[in-house]
């Protein structure tokens, strides 16, 4: 349903900017096909892989490490997974819906979900060069605890 | 598919699942069947959204608006860094040098903070995404928290800065390199 609607608001969008300027729509298209043949190989990988993981491992297992019961401990491993690795939405996603159907609770990936998105520590050096020290270590230190806070309404919001 | 090489590891799972199939075949005809389903459930949803990212990179421009988020833009500088941000794609260290053309350009700090939060986890695109994958509830939730927090935090950032060191950002951004 919700992939329908999407196909159906795109197609309008596209026919828009077609009619509109057919040169810039072929642009767009170069640029979407561009960033759709770069995200692909990981995208696939991560996929296969979950598909593969997630069938081996058990959900009880998974529960055990990072489910709802978990708490605190639980949400203080996935947000450091989260504030390290850089794994784009794309696969990110996939994954925590996948993880969710196995037995991980909804805060423990909500803190994942957010500071994979707001944190990031392997980009930390470079985002100082561009901005200073303090306010690489004030943004990335506020978003850390920020996610905690957006984990806790979640896990209010969605039961 | 210019970069085969860049498929290598998906090959490389799809062997170790033929593997697992030829010894344990209960196994890996469901490793399979659980791939095959992944597959099914997040590729139809990409091609839109990739369709709908290069058709706003085409026709939002970035130089036009930057002029209506300096000092004195009040809130729409606001409204239009979280737009500006929530309309990208990529990673957020693709935003650096986006900030650093809009910090040379003369836009607001906590505009800039407002930008790179927003770009950061507003990411339509993305946030459709987020609702075919974790459900509504989860994903305009988690929108809506954000969308004050980034706000929060911008001024709370630019509070704790002293005027020397916002100059300091402004000085390094003011030669092109």
């Amino acid at each position: 349903m919700f992939t329908a609607v999407l196909y159906a608001v795109t197609m309008i969008f596209f026919l828009f900017s077609l009619a509109k300027d057919a040169k810039k729509t072929k642009m767009a298209l170069i640029k979407s096909w561009k960033s759709f043949a770069n995200i692909l190989p990981p995208f696939l990988t991560v996929l296969s892989l979950v598909g593969l993981a997630l069938t081996v491992l058990n959900p009880d297992l998974i529960s055990r490490i990072i489910g709802a019961k978990t708490g605190i401990k639980g949400m203080l491993i996935t947000s450091a997974i989260g504030a390290i690795t850089l794994i784009p939405g794309f696969v990110a996603f996939p994954l925590a819906a996948s993880l969710l159907e196995k037995g991980a609770g909804i805060m423990q990936l909500a803190v994942f979900i957010s500071t994979l998105m707001m944190v990031g520590v392997v980009t930390l050096p470079l985002e100082i060069s561009y901005f200073g020290r303090k306010e690489a270590f004030l943004r990335n230190g506020l978003a850390y605890i920020f996610s905690f806070f957006v984990a806790f309404i979640i896990g209010m919001v969605v039961s | 598919m210019k970069n085969l090489k860049a498929y290598g590891p998906f090959l490389g799972v799809l062997a170790v699942d033929m593997v697992i199939v030829a010894l344990n075949r209960e196994l890996g005809l469901e490793i399979i069947a659980n791939t095959g389903k992944n597959f099914w459930e997040m590729l139809g949803v990409l091609p839109p959204i990739f369709l709908l990212l290069g058709l706003l990179d085409v026709w939002v421009p970035r130089e036009t608006v930057v002029k209506f988020m300096g000092e004195r833009s009040g809130v729409k500088g606001v409204l239009l860094s979280i737009f500006l941000g929530a309309a990208a794609a990529g990673p957020l260290y693709g935003a650096f040098p986006v900030a650093s053309v809009m910090i040379k350009k003369g836009v607001k700090l906590t505009n800039i903070l407002i930008f790179l939060g927003a770009w950061s986890t507003l990411k339509i695109p993305m946030f459709l995404f987020e609702i075919s994958s974790l459900g509504y509830e989860f994903a305009v939730t988690r929108w809506i928290v954000n969308l004050f927090g980034i706000i929060a935090m911008a001024y709370l950032i630019e509070s704790v800065l002293t005027r020397e060191e916002i100059d300091e950002v402004y000085k390094k951004h003011a030669v092109d390199f």
